[in-house]
């Protein structure tokens, strides 16, 4: 009974990070996925920023969920959105004001990530605050993997980083250092920090992510049809061992 | 001439979509057909120049009362408040306008360009006299050209795409993206004109 509960609420989880992921198969809150990933730490703080404000709307908006009249929900969720946005902006501002000048203006566009309203409307007005709060942190969860692996891969080409600007950053490539006498080309893909690399690697990351969806399907397509064809074969098999007794049946009542 | 300058630069050079991801949702969503994009186009234009007389007129009361961190909230709301009135001002006196903006205004409301205009206006044009009212105007018109352009150019291109034969993974969103992507090259290009 404990187990079940428990697969339940991971359940609950694993759908916001994989089965209905918010980027790659929801395709909500498009304009920080694009806008921000420029590197991957600016996803990684856009992602973490989304998800606090996320969960902390959630469990209030479930909290509120039979105090609010239903013909002024919608405003009412902005308004509990737009609260906390407001104070994640100044604890931003004064804790971590890199990452709050790197985020500009998609930081207060939070408000308007239609993620956010979309579960404030079709999970945590219906569901309990623990659901809620889950939910809110599976989705989360889902958008920051999907801002990470882009702000990776346009940081890799566009700039021959990875993590620049936080612990740890490497940078690839032989430096100028190395070489005084030779000027070395730029090997960086600058198109990939610009607008246009940004709708590239969204576009072309979806298409992979569609592909191996389908391959799995198909696998487990493959899967179930050559389970329904050995049942198939059994059933004919126990069929005609029964049509035997039944052929032999008749010949016992003649003799 | 600046506001020759202004008005190019809101249309092309930051264009909102293409150049600052800004209202990617709807660009995405309804940019289907070239008549719905025609209709959402329109709406955005509307809503977004309004928008930009009213947040200016909020953010001085906002600088006023010392108030200016509560500006996201302020704003929210009063976008929010202003696209309801438009729909039943609309629907009393333009029965025509309406039917034709239809469905789509109650959308703008969550349509992130409408909100980011209004912030932008602020933090670029100020709120230092007539001047800047005319500019934020001016700029949030535009932007809203800008946006009508850039989605009625990928309808065009999704209709004609609708004939080709796209690879599976490719379908839908992704070809999509990769076609925005083409076009915001192009409009890149428009960088230089503004130097």
């Amino acid at each position: 009974m404990k187990g079940q509960f428990l697969s339940n609420k991971l359940g609950i989880v694993k759908n916001g990070i994989l089965t209905s992921n918010p980027t790659f198969r929801l395709v909500l809150g498009m304009c920080p996925t694009l806008a921000v990933t420029t590197s991957a730490f600016n996803g990684l703080g856009m992602g973490l920023a989304a998800t606090i404000v996320l969960v902390c709307s959630n469990a209030l908006v479930s909290l509120l969920r039979k105090v609010i009249p239903d013909k002024v929900r919608i405003p009412a969720y902005v308004l509990i959105i737009a609260t906390f946005v407001t104070m994640l902006e100044m604890l931003l501002k004064k804790f971590v004001p890199t990452l709050y000048s790197a985020l500009g203006i998609y930081l207060p566009l939070i408000v308007v990530n239609c993620i956010i309203l979309a579960r404030a409307e079709a999970f945590a007005s219906m569901n309990k605050v623990g659901d809620s709060i889950l939910d809110g942190l599976g989705m989360g969860l889902g958008f920051t993997l999907a801002l990470v692996v882009m702000g990776f891969v346009r940081e890799l080409l566009g700039a021959g980083t990875i993590f620049a600007g936080s612990l740890g950053s490497v940078e690839f490539g032989i430096t100028q250092d190395a070489f005084p006498n030779y000027k070395l080309p730029d090997y960086a893909l600058g198109i990939f920090v610009l607008p246009a690399g940004g709708f590239l690697t969204l576009g072309i990351l979806m298409a992979l992510v569609n592909y191996l969806s389908d391959k799995s399907k198909e696998k487990k397509e493959k899967e179930h049809e050559a389970k329904l064809n050995r049942a198939l074969a059994v059933a004919q098999a126990v069929e005609s061992a029964n049509g035997v007794q039944n052929d032999a049946a008749p010949a016992k009542e003649e003799e | 001439m600046a506001y020759f300058l202004l008005i190019i630069g809101a249309m092309f050079v930051n264009n909102f979509v293409l150049c600052q991801f800004l209202g990617i949702c709807p660009f995405l969503g309804v940019s289907k057909k070239t008549d719905t994009a025609l209709g959402m186009g329109l709406a955005v234009i509307f809503v977004m120049g309004v928008a930009s007389i009213f947040t200016w007129l909020i953010q001085l009361v906002l600088v006023k009362f010392h108030i200016e961190y509560l500006q996201t909230i302020a704003f929210i709301l009063v976008i929010a408040a202003l696209v309801q009135i438009i729909e039943m001002v609309l629907k009393r006196f333009m029965p025509s306008l309406y039917s034709a903006l239809g469905v789509y205004l109650p959308l703008i409301t969550t349509n992130c360009a409408v909100l980011g205009v209004a912030i932008l206006n602020i933090s670029e044009f100020g709120i230092a006299g007539a001047g800047s009212l005319l500019q934020s105007f001016l700029n949030g018109v535009f932007s809203g050209v800008g946006f009508t352009i850039s989605i009625l150019l990928l309808a065009g291109i999704r209709e004609r795409m609708d004939l080709e034969l796209v690879p599976k993974p490719f379908r839908g969103f992704p070809i999509t993206l990769i076609t925005a992507s083409i076009m915001s090259m192009a409009f890149v290009a428009f960088g230089g004109l503004l130097g």
